[in-house]
């Protein structure tokens, strides 16, 4: 095998009747790291993981997975990948050891390897106690873990993850995130959707912003954050009438006219150093009395703003479809 | 194609060991053929004239081959079930044959057929059923159920991918399925049928399939009834094992 990226994807093109669920792609994952993929409802993550992971095909466009072709060599691109989705697809009626042992027979092991590959997951994965249980009496988050275990049963060198936490417990996802930290650190290559910042910005190494099926910006979390020009300075005033002239005195500080929402004044400066002391000093000049003053770093959310010109998604409470709408044109073509 | 063998009977396999686990299955597969066996024999049997027969034996071969035609909802819902929850996706993204799932589902039918065939059949015996025909022939008519079964579960896992949910697969069950059974000569003479329904009945394969079995069971006149099951079963293989095949292959996810 080359020693070419872990994903490759070459302006890859996917409609579902009238939308264009994915319009000209391009996109790499590094092998040994994780790629965070975003982006809004429908902008095509989904999507993009299903060419990936050979389940649909690309109308146009070129996508390889270790150098090898999703298109034409999709069965060998089977054999190198594991796939653990928002569906928590494990059969119900099946204990959590017989979908385990199905899975890796399935790849192609032989019956007892199988169930010793499955002894070694369900140990990883806490779930020895309920391994002799029908998972149809798991918790959403244990089925979750299963549903990721099925995915590793045969060590795939790329792993595809596709939601992996949406509608999981805090609790859940942070047992989740150190399984998947673990991974990565021996070797798994990871390419992950997920609608919530402070996961990709935990896990992710690269991260790359989709939008209406086109790659609208990538770079590691810090680059991304630097695109918004630095550090953000949130004045609160103690009288809100001194808005006005409180803007007009900051504005020196920062190449943008400063922003003003509710009672807070947000200032994006140039330099961190000094910025606290050189803003109060202004306002002080000015005889305009502050309340409170915070330094802070662009949370990837104001990223997510700046880029999309739409907030991220709320945290969901169930388990939301991403591409719905693709989905269903997908179902209906 | 050896991939395709293992794949299949590991897919099988998946399908019966749940059978146990999920009552209402199993009930499906034994309490209610009986139940229905006794009903049609005691509340309509002394009503339906069946010349030559007592209706025990008219209605045996019928009732088991509308059971064995609605053997293979397992499979429709079965395979419905997993688009829906995503199974399907994991399946599809393993490097398993991709005729597997489908094979699988089916073959597993061919078991619960079995299973409800056999609890039939001594149910029969039990109310006064009788073979009136040699080892060989019953055991062939016995053969030509289960291929017959066989075939339909093909056509129900195609219904099965198509339908958007549990409830549309049943609809079609009610829909399609029983009109064709009782149109036929699965429960009453079709000379007994007004003209218009009893031109269609003729035509129909299930009244081609239970006058297979009444004469290789019971040695009731065959006409062409044995070889024309068989040609329908391998027709309806022929059309919808390559249709199942090509909507599972697309299939996805849209909950």
């Amino acid at each position: 095998m080359s020693d070419g990226p872990a994903v490759e994807v070459e302006k890859v093109v996917k409609h579902f009747g009238e939308v264009r669920a994915l319009d000209g792609v391009d996109l790499v994952a590094e092998r040994g790291r994780v790629l965070g993929l975003l982006g809004p409802n429908g902008a095509g993550k989904t999507t993009l993981v299903r060419v990936l992971t050979t389940l649909i095909k690309p109308d146009a466009g070129c996508a390889r997975v270790l150098g090898l072709d999703v298109v034409h060599e999709g069965a060998r691109v089977r054999e190198e990948i594991g796939l653990a989705g928002q569906y928590a697809a494990v059969d119900e009626n099946l204990t959590g050891m017989e979908n385990l042992t199905m899975v890796g027979r399935l790849y192609g092991s032989d019956r007892r390897a199988a169930k010793e590959r499955s002894r070694e997951l369900l140990e990883r994965f806490d779930l020895v106690d309920a391994a002799g249980r029908p998972t149809k009496t798991y918790s959403g988050g244990m089925r979750r873990r299963l549903d990721l275990a099925a995915a590793l049963v045969a060590k795939p060198p790329v792993l595809f993850l596709d939601e992996p936490t949406t509608g999981l417990d805090p609790r859940s996802r942070l047992s989740l995130w150190a399984v998947i930290e673990d991974l990565v650190s021996e070797g798994t290559s990871v390419l992950l959707t997920t609608q919530y910042l402070d996961e990709a910005d935990r896990l992710a190494h690269n991260i790359a912003v989709i939008d209406h099926g086109r790659l609208i910006a990538e770079g590691t979390p810090e680059q991304l954050k630097d695109r918004l020009g630095g550090e953000h300075l949130d004045v609160t005033l103690e009288q809100p009438e001194d808005t006005e002239r409180a803007v007009a005195a900051l504005a020196p500080m920062s190449a943008a006219r400063p922003a003003v929402d509710g009672h807070v004044i947000q200032v994006v400066v140039r330099e961190r150093r000094g910025s606290i002391v050189d803003a109060v000093t202004r306002l002080s000049q000015a005889g305009i009395a502050v309340e409170d003053l915070a330094l802070r770093r662009p949370s990837l959310d104001d990223v997510f703003l700046e880029l999309t010109g739409r907030p991220a998604e709320p945290p969901a409470d169930e388990a939301t479809p991403v591409d719905d709408r693709a989905e269903q044109e997908e179902q209906a073509a | 194609m050896r991939r395709l063998a293992t794949d299949t009977l590991i897919i099988a396999e998946r399908n019966l060991i749940r059978l146990p686990r999920a009552p209402e299955l199993f009930i499906g597969f034994t309490l209610q053929p009986i139940m229905f066996v006794l009903l049609f024999n005691y509340v309509f049997g002394g009503a339906i004239s069946t010349p030559g027969y007592s209706y025990i034996d008219f209605l045996i071969p019928g009732i088991i081959v509308q059971n064995i035609a609605f053997g293979g909802f397992a499979t429709a819902l079965g395979l419905n079930e997993d688009v829906r929850k995503g199974l399907i996706d994991r399946f599809r993204s393993l490097p398993m044959s991709r005729a597997a799932v489908l094979g699988g589902r089916t073959l597993a039918d061919v078991a619960t057929n079995t299973l409800s065939l056999t609890v039939l059949l001594v149910t029969g015996i039990i109310i006064g059923f009788t073979f009136n025909t040699s080892f060989g022939e019953a055991v062939a008519g016995i053969g030509l159920l289960l291929l017959f079964g066989y075939s339909f579960s093909w056509f129900l896992a195609f219904i099965g991918l198509l339908s958007k949910s549990s409830e549309s697969v049943n609809s079609i069950g009610f829909i399609v399925v029983f009109p064709l059974t009782f149109v036929s000569s699965a429960f009453v003479p079709v000379a007994s049928m007004p003209e218009g329904l009893s031109d269609f009945a003729e035509v129909n394969p299930f009244t081609v399939v239970v006058d297979a079995i009444r004469h290789l069971w019971l040695g009731a006149p065959a006409g062409n009834s044995v070889w024309g099951s068989v040609a329908w079963s391998f027709a309806i293989i022929a059309v919808f094992a390559p249709l199942a095949v090509a909507r599972y292959r697309r299939a996805a996810v849209s909950a």
